[in-house]
C-alpha cells in the first residue's frame, strides 16, 4: 500500500548522516545511510512520530521579572508543539517561583508535564531593569 | 508689548540663534522641530570641527569668511560657560605635491586676510612631531593652531538647555509646514499641530531651507543635500592622531578628515555626494562612499586601525546653498523672515556668530533690544560619572545608589546618569545616547539597550510599545510577546 | 569605599566563573566572587533552550537550571559575592597580584588578591562589523539583545524577522521568535554550509518552515525610522556580494547572529598579550595569561560552544591559581607553542610546557568527514568521525608525547588518511 522515503538528517552527533527511510504502511521497512544505531533509532523515531522538548515562557506576576522560563519534562509529538505553545502561554505564575515547580500536568495528553526552569524572586517594585 | 520670535529648526543654528535672543528683553523665543530632540540633522552628524578660517574666500563666500573666524573665536567661552566638551588641538592641511603645496600658499594668504591667528606653513619634521601619525609622505603643511574639535549634538542641546532656562520654548516633533504671511508680513508659521503666531520667523531648517524659505515668498536660492560618510572607532583603537588632519582642499569639499572626537574616538570622514532635491533625507551610508572614504582617508596617515574594526559607520547631510556662501537674510517683503540657512560647512564653528547677525539683522529691522539683566549665561553640563575621581564617584553613590547601577559596561553609564538625561527632556533612547554616551561604545548598545527600554518605560510612564530609538515610529518592542500570555 | 582582599578574586559571575570560585573554595582559598549584573549566571537565565550540561551531569538542562545549580554549588562552599559590581580599574604588577576598583550601588570597591581568574564572557560582533550599509533604523538588534528582550522581560521585539547569521545563537533565536510568534522570513549565512549544529538547524529551521539562505549576505538596511526591508545579495567563494544577485526581503527586524568576540579590554590595558586567531588572551596550559598570577577561562579565553568547556577551563584556573599562590606553578625556561595548521583556525593553550597531559581546544575552519586531527611534528593521529566549525574540538594529549616535541604542535585536521 503507501510507500515513500524520507530523507531526514541526523542530529545525534556532528556527522550528520543523511539518513533514507523507506516506510511501507506506515511502518519502517528500511533504513540506509545511517553510520551506527544510535541514527538508526533516530530516523525511525523521526519518521513515525518525530518528538520535541519545548521550552517557552510563562507571565510572572509580582515577580523581578514578568515571564520565566518554563520546559515540557519529556519531548511531545512535534506536531502539537504550536498548540502546545498556545496551552502555556494562557498561564499566569505568581511570584516566588521555584524551579521544578509543576506549571501544567499531562500537556495536551502527552504524558508530559511543564515545569519552571528559572526561579523568579518576589518585589515590591514593578519591574527591575534587569 | 512681547515680540514673538519662532526660529524654524533646534540644530546648531537655531539654537544658537535662541540662546542669543534670549539675552533680550521683550523676545519671546520659541523654537519648532520636527524631529523627537534637538540637532538630529546635520549638527549630529558631522565632524565636529571648529574651522581656523581659512578655507573661505572672503571675496566669494564673504559672509562664510567673516562669521567662521568671528565664531571660532566665540566658541572659547561658550563651549567653557556652557560645559561643552571641547578640544583646542590645531590642524594640519597636508600637501603631497607641488601643486598642494602652492594650494597651502593660497590658505596661507586667504587666512591672514580672513584675520585667522598663528598660521604657518611647516615642513616634513614639524609634520611629524606635531603629529605622529601624519602620513610621512606629506611634503609640507599648513598648521592651524587655532583649530578646535567640539562635540556638534552635545553643543546644540547645550545651546536648547540654556535657552530654555531663559525662557525659550521648545517644540519637539511639531513639523513647520508653512511661513504663513498676510500683508506682506509673517503672521506666523503653520505647523502640524496647529498654527504658531509669531512677529520674526528665523528660518534655520537646514536641509529644508529653501523649501520652507518659498512658502514666504523667497525663492532666490535653492538647497540641495550633500551626503558625508563616516567611519568611528571605539575609544581603544590604534592607531589614532591628536591633531586634525585635512587633505589639501577643493572647491567643492575640504576633503575626508581624519581626526578624534571630543570623547577620544577615531572619526574618518566625509565624502561629499551631491544628491538630488527629492533625498532630502536620504542618510544612508552606501558601499562606494565607505570605500572613498576610507581610500581618501587612508592617505592622510601613517596607519589607520582595520576598517573592520570601526565600531559604527554614518552619515550626514550637508545643506548645500546654490551659490555656496551662507544665506543670512532678512527682507523688507515678506517683513518678519530673517533666513538662517545654507548652512554648509562651517556652519558649526559660525553658529555663535550668526547668532549675532541675526540680532543685528532685528536691530536693523526696527526691533528694539536691551539686554535682561537677570540671564542666566552658564548651563551645568550633565554628570559624566565615568570621568570623576574615585573618591568623587564614592560620594555620589552614597547619596544616591543608583550612581552605583552601570547601565552600559562600554561607556560606564550609570542608571542615575540616565535618569538625570530623561529628567532633561530625553524621551527616546537616542536623546539618551547623545546625553549621556550609553549605546556609543564599542558594543553599540547591545548589552544596554533592554535596560535603557525598561528604565525609560518606568521613569516616564509610557508603555513600552510606544518607547522608540528616535521618535516617530521607530518603536522598539511592539509590546508583549504573545498577547494572549497570561490570560487565563 | 569598601575593601576587599582575597587569595583570588573572580570577575564575572558566568558559569566559567561560577566554577571557578567554587572550585577554589573547594581548595582552601579565599575568594572573591565580582559580578556586574544583579544575578549571576552570566548568558544562561536568558538561554531558556536546552543543550546546558550535558557532558557535566548527562541530563539535558536549560541554562537557567543549570546556572542554579552552580550557583547554589558556589553559595554552599561559601563564596563571597558581590553583585552589581562593575570592574573599571584592574592592575596588575608582576610579584605583587592584582588591584581592581568597581562601582557597585554600595560605593567604589577595592579589591586586592595574589591570583586573579579572568571570566567576563563575550559581547556580540554589530551590524557593523559585518559591512551592513544603509539605512540605521529601529529594528536591528543582536541576537543576544533580542533575546533579553524577549526572554527575561517577555517582551517581541519584531514580527516579521530576518536573522543575519546561522550559528546557534541565530539558530535558537529564530525559533524562539517563531514560537513566540514573529515571522522569520530568512536566515542568511555568508558561508556555503551552516554555521551551527545540524540539531539546530533541524530543530530551529526546518521544524518552522525557516528558509536557510546560504552563501548570502544582507548587504543594507532600509528604512528611515523602523527597519522596512533588508537587501540580500549572493555572495562568491571569497564571500563579496555578487553584483545583480541583490533581492528584497521586507521585514521590520533584523536579528544580528554575527558572532561573539571575547570581552577581554581590561585585560588587554592589564598588558596580557591578545591572540587575534582568538580574540582572547594567549595562555598557557595552566590558562594563565602573559601576566603572571592572572588566568582566563570561558568565553572570555575563547568562545565555547560547550558550557561544560566553559566550567572545565573555569576547574583548570582555579587548580592553577591554588598552584600559584602555593608558589608552586612550574613554569618551563622556554615554551612550546601550539599553532593551527591546516583547516584549524586556532588552538588553546597557544603555549604550553611539554611536561603534562594537557587539553586543547581547537576549531576547524570547514566542515570535514570521516576525519582526523593530525599533527606536522608527530605521527600521531585522532580519528575524528565528523568535524565541523560549530563544534569546538577538544583533546587531551599525554604528557610523554607533549614532551618528545621540539619547539611547537601544529594541529591539522582533513580526511582520515590511514584505511577505514
Amino acid at each position: 500500500m503507501a510507500e515513500r522515503k524520507v530523507s531526514v538528517t541526523c542530529i545525534v552527533c556532528p556527522a550528520g548522516c543523511k539518513i533514507e527511510v523507506e516506510i511501507s504502511d506506515g511502518k519502517v521497512v528500511n533504513v540506509e545511510g545511517n553510520a551506527c544505531i544510535r541514527g538508526l533509532n533516530y530516523a525511525k523515531e523521526e519518521c513515525t512520530s518525530p518528538k520535541r522538548v519545548l521550552t517557552t515562557l510563562v507571565s510572572v506576576k509580582g515577580g523581578n521579572l514578568p515571564v520565566t522560563s518554563v520546559k515540557t519534562t519529556k519531548p511531545i509529538p512535534k506536531e502539537l508543539i504550536g498548540s502546545a505553545q498556545m496551552e502555556i502561554s494562557k498561564i499566569t505564575l505568581a511570584a516566588p517561583v521555584s524551579i521544578g515547580e509543576l506549571v501544567l500536568r499531562n500537556l495536551l495528553g502527552t504524558g508530559a508535564d511543564v515545569v519552571v526552569t528559572r526561579s523568579v524572586r518576589p518585589t515590591e517594585a514593578e519591574r527591575g531593569c534587569g | 508689548m512681547a515680540c514673538k520670535i519662532a526660529i524654524i529648526g533646534a540644530g546648531i543654528v537655531g539654537s544658537a540663534v535662541a540662546r542669543e535672543l534670549t539675552k533680550y528683553e521683550g523676545l519671546e523665543v520659541c523654537i519648532v522641530e520636527k524631529e523627537a530632540d534637538v540637532g538630529w540633522g546635520a549638527s549630529k552628524a558631522n565632524t565636529g570641527i571648529l574651522h581656523s578660517g581659512y578655507d573661505d574666500d572672503p571675496g566669494q563666500f564673504p559672509k562664510r569668511a567673516r562669521l567662521c573666524r568671528a565664531g571660532n573665536e566665540l566658541w572659547h567661552k561658550l563651549a567653557e560657560g556652557l560645559q561643552i566638551p571641547v578640544k583646542w588641538c590645531g590642524a594640519l592641511v597636508l600637501a603631497f605635491n607641488e601643486y598642494e603645496r602652492k594650494v597651502l600658499a593660497g590658505l596661507l594668504s586667504r587666512g591672514k586676510i580672513n584675520g585667522v591667528q598663528g598660521l604657518r606653513i611647516v615642513g616634513r619634521e614639524t609634520i611629524q612631531k606635531l603629529e605622529s601619525n601624519a602620513s610621512q609622505e606629506a611634503v609640507e603643511a599648513l598648521w592651524a593652531p587655532t583649530s578646535g574639535i567640539i562635540s556638534p549634538y552635545e553643543a546644540t542641546i547645550a545651546l536648547v538647555e540654556n535657552a530654555a532656562e531663559n525662557g525659550a520654548e521648545l517644540y519637539l516633533e511639531t513639523v513647520a509646514k508653512k511661513i504663513v504671511v498676510r500683508n506682506r508680513s509673517v503672521v506666523g508659521i503653520e505647523t502640524d499641530r496647529g498654527f504658531l503666531g509669531a512677529d520674526f520667523v528665523i528660518n534655520a531648517s537646514g536641509i529644508f531651507g529653501d523649501i520652507l524659505s518659498r512658502t514666504a515668498g523667497v525663492s532666490n536660492f535653492s538647497i540641495r543635500p550633500r551626503r558625508g560618510e563616516y567611519f568611528i572607532f571605539d575609544r581603544d583603537s590604534k592607531p589614532k592622531v591628536g591633531m586634525t588632519l585635512f587633505p589639501a582642499p577643493r572647491p567643492e569639499t575640504k576633503g575626508v578628515v581624519v581626526t578624534q572626537t571630543t570623547d577620544g574616538n577615531l572619526l574618518v570622514g566625509p565624502n561629499a555626494k551631491d544628491l538630488e532635491e527629492t533625498e532630502r533625507e536620504s542618510t544612508q551610508t552606501t558601499r562606494e562612499g565607505l570605500d572613498e572614504v576610507w581610500n581618501e582617508a587612508s592617505r592622510l596617515v601613517r596607519g589607520l586601525p582595520p576598517r573592520g574594526a570601526a565600531m559604527r559607520t554614518f552619515a550626514g547631510l550637508r545643506p548645500e546653498p546654490n551659490k555656496g556662501d551662507f544665506i543670512i537674510e532678512a527682507y523688507e517683503e515678506p517683513s518678519g523672515l530673517v533666513n538662517c540657512v545654507g548652512t554648509r560647512s562651517p556652519g558649526l564653528t559660525s553658529a555663535p556668530a550668526i547668532a549675532k547677525e541675526v540680532t543685528k539683522l532685528l536691530v536693523e529691522r526696527g526691533t528694539r533690544l536691551e539686554k535682561k539683566r537677570a540671564w542666566v549665561s552658564e548651563r551645568r553640563a550633565m554628570t559624566r560619572f565615568r570621568e570623576l575621581s574615585s573618591v568623587e564617584k564614592d560620594s555620589l553613590i552614597l547619596k544616591d545608589p543608583s550612581y552605583g547601577k552601570v547601565v552600559c559596561p562600554c561607556e560606564t553609564v550609570t542608571e542615575a546618569e540616565v535618569r538625570e538625561a530623561i529628567r532633561r527632556g530625553a524621551g527616546t533612547l537616542d536623546s539618551i545616547k547623545f546625553r549621556t554616551r550609553a549605546g556609543m561604545g564599542r558594543c553599540q548598545g547591545s548589552f544596554c539597550l533592554a535596560k535603557l527600554l525598561i528604565l525609560l518605560e518606568r521613569e516616564t510612564g509610557r508603555r513600552i510599545e510606544d518607547i522608540t530609538a528616535k521618535g516617530n515610529g521607530s518603536k522598539i518592542v511592539f509590546g508583549k510577546v504573545r498577547p494572549e500570555h497570561g490570560t487565563e | 569605599m569598601r575593601e576587599y582582599e582575597a587569595d583570588v578574586i573572580v570577575v564575572g559571575g558566568g558559569p566559567a566563573g561560577l566554577a571557578a570560585a567554587s572550585s577554589c573554595r573547594e581548595a582552601g582559598l579565599k575568594v572573591l566572587l565580582v559580578e556586574r549584573e544583579e544575578v549571576l549566571g552570566g548568558i544562561l537565565p536568558q538561554c531558556i533552550h536546552t543543550g546546558f550540561g550535558i557532558l557535566e551531569t548527562s541530563e539535558d538542562y536549560t541554562g537557567p537550571e543549570f546556572a542554579e545549580m552552580l550557583e547554589r554549588r558556589a553559595r554552599y562552599l561559601g563564596v563571597e559575592i558581590l553583585l552589581n559590581s562593575y570592574v573599571t580599574q584592574l592592575s596588575y604588577a608582576d610579584g605583587k597580584g592584582v588591584l581592581l576598583e568597581a562601582i557597585s550601588p554600595r560605593g567604589v570597591e577595592t579589591m586586592r588578591a595574589r591570583s586573579l581568574i579572568f571570566s567576563t564572557g563575550c559581547r556580540e560582533r554589530n551590524a557593523f562589523e559585518i559591512g551592513i550599509t544603509g539605512d540605521r533604523p529601529a529594528g536591528v538588534m543582536t541576537a543576544g539583545t533580542a533575546q533579553a528582550l524577549m526572554d527575561l522581560h517577555g517582551l517581541l521585539p519584531g514580527r516579521e524577522v530576518v536573522v543575519v547569521g546561522s550559528g546557534d545563537v541565530g539558530l535558537i533565536m529564530s525559533r524562539r521568535l517563531a514560537l513566540e510568534g514573529a515571522k522569520v522570513k530568512a536566515v542568511v549565512e555568508i558561508s556555503r554550509y551552516p554555521g551551527g549544529l545540524t540539531r539546530n538547524v533541524v530543530q530551529c529551521l526546518e521544524d518552522f518552515g525557516i528558509p536557510l539562505l546560504l552563501s548570502h549576505a544582507v548587504v543594507e538596511v532600509r528604512g528611515r525610522k523602523r527597519v522596512e526591508s533588508v537587501i540580500v545579495s549572493e555572495v562568491d567563494e571569497r564571500q563579496a556580494p555578487i553584483r545583480g544577485t541583490e533581492a528584497e526581503i521586507k521585514c521590520d527586524m533584523v536579528v544580528v547572529a554575527a558572532g561573539l568576540v571575547p570581552d577581554v579590554g581590561l585585560l588587554e590595558k592589564a598588558g596580557a598579550k591578545i591572540d587575534p586567531s582568538t580574540g582572547g588572551p594567549v595562555v598557557n596550559e595552566f590558562l594563565e595569561t602573559s601576566l603572571h598570577g592572572v588566568f582566563a577561562c570561558g568565553n572570555a579565553l575563547v568562545v565555547n560552544d560547550l558550557v561544560d568547556h566553559a566550567v572545565e577551563q573555569g576547574r583548570l584556573c582555579a587548580r592553577s591559581a591554588k598552584s600559584f599562590v602555593e608558589g608552586a606553578l612550574e613554569r618551563p625556561d622556554v615554551w612550546k607553542m601550539a599553532l593551527p595548521g591546516e583547516n584549524v583556525k586556532f588552538v588553546v593553550p597557544q603555549i604550553f610546557s611539554g611536561r603534562r597531559e594537557t587539553t586543547f581546544y581547537a576549531r576547524v575552519k570547514s566542515p570535514v568527514r570521516d576525519c582526523a586531527l593530525s599533527f606536522k611534528e608527530i605521527e600521531k593521529e585522532i580519528g575524528i568521525r565528523a568535524a565541523m566549525p560549530a563544534e569546538m574540538v577538544r583533546v587531551k594529549i599525554e604528557g610523554t608525547l607533549l614532551s618528545s616535541l621540539g619547539g611547537t604542535l601544529t594541529f591539522e585536521v582533513r580526511r582520515w588518511q590511514k584505511g577505514k
